[in-house]
């Protein structure tokens, strides 16, 4: 699990730190001293959580997490304990961590960030196939340059999150278009396409051939993550 | 008055000298800008701004065990923002204190 730190003090980015260490599963990739280059780091990357400190001067916490399009898990860390209500409004919010951050409490805010993430793991192929099962279309419109372009969904070979954009590679085309992966995701039939990297959907039926972290669709190699690979093999029909 | 200690720092140090001198270090250097900071701001009738260093220093009263210190400044920072400035002298007779501990460790 990545995780990022955001926090105006240096004294509780160091300590959060040092608490984040104990913790197996869980690297604390960068931190950041305001809202603004978090932002900026949060456009180009991907990160499992935020921890988010709500008392910063220009922008505080709150301020940041209306700004993120798509928020990850939010534990918010604070000397305040005033904010608990205001912050679970919030249904990113996921744990309240008062300062100074203890380890023990710390831990159990990791754990349920790891629970939720697994009953959402758990939901989400099922919650796809309910979806699926009212949108059998075989066609999907995209909005580029202000016209409504029709795509044939099974020549999509492969999808790749760029920043606020998604790059759909079909077999004869490629196209650029303002979306996430999991809007796409969400319209794409459940049985042909997986998420196997945090930047890559792909169309399973195109596979060419697959190595131990890669698979080759139409002269693309497309990374998959370790997460990911159990569940591309358990929907590839292996011999 | 209340007298600081390394209990917390040595909680979560786990025993590493090294973080602990760091922690130290930086706990020294952000709370010495954030004093002259709020003595500033006040001074300027920005209360807005001073409030935000009250908060700041409750955290690193919180971080060197001032427990007291702590839920008294938390009185302080709330009526600061209706001009009461409850505990305030409590709150500035800690700042020395915090600073020369800091100072001989």
């Amino acid at each position: 699990m990545k995780g990022i730190i955001v926090d105006d003090e240096i004294t509780a980015r160091i300590i959060l730190k040092q608490v984040a260490e104990s913790i197996p599963n869980l690297e604390i990739v960068e931190d950041f001293a305001g809202a603004m280059q978090a932002i900026k780091y949060l456009n180009k990357n991907v990160v499992d959580v935020i921890f988010l400190d709500i008392h910063m001067p220009d922008f505080t916490g709150f301020d940041f997490i209306e700004s993120l399009k798509n928020p990850p898990k939010i534990v918010l860390t604070t000397s305040d304990r005033n904010f608990a209500l205001e912050a679970f409004e919030y249904k990113f919010v996921i744990d309240y961590l008062v300062k100074p951050i203890e380890l023990d409490r710390f831990e159990k805010a990791i754990d349920k960030v790891n629970a939720i993430n697994l009953v959402e793991e758990v939901a989400e192929p099922i919650i796809k196939k309910e979806v699926q099962t009212n949108n059998t279309e075989d066609t999907l419109y995209v909005n580029i340059d202000r016209r409504l372009v029709k795509i044939d969904v099974p020549s999509i070979c492969v999808i790749e999150a760029k920043g606020d954009y998604i790059k759909i590679i079909t077999e004869d085309k490629s196209h650029i278009v303002h979306s996430s992966l999991k809007k796409i995701e969400e319209k794409l039939p459940y049985d042909s396409f997986l998420k196997v990297h945090r930047s890559y959907v792909i169309n399973i039926k195109k596979i060419v051939d697959i190595e131990d972290n890669s698979v080759l669709i139409n002269k693309n190699v497309i990374p998959v993550s370790r997460v990911n690979r159990n569940e591309l093999k358990r929907r590839l029909n292996l011999l | 008055m209340e007298q600081p200690n390394l209990s917390y720092i040595k909680k979560i140090s786990k025993g590493e000298i090294e973080f602990e001198e760091t922690l130290l270090q930086i706990v020294n250097e952000e709370l010495s800008g954030e004093i002259d900071n709020y003595y500033k701001f006040l001074q300027e009738n920005n209360y807005i701004k001073a409030k935000l260093y009250v908060h700041r220093i409750k955290h690193k009263m919180s971080i060197l065990g001032l427990e007291k210190s702590y839920e008294l400044t938390n009185i302080f920072e709330n009526s600061i923002k209706t001009n009461n400035f409850k505990n305030q002298e409590y709150f500035e007779k800690m700042l020395p204190i915090m600073l020369n501990f800091l100072k001989k460790i």
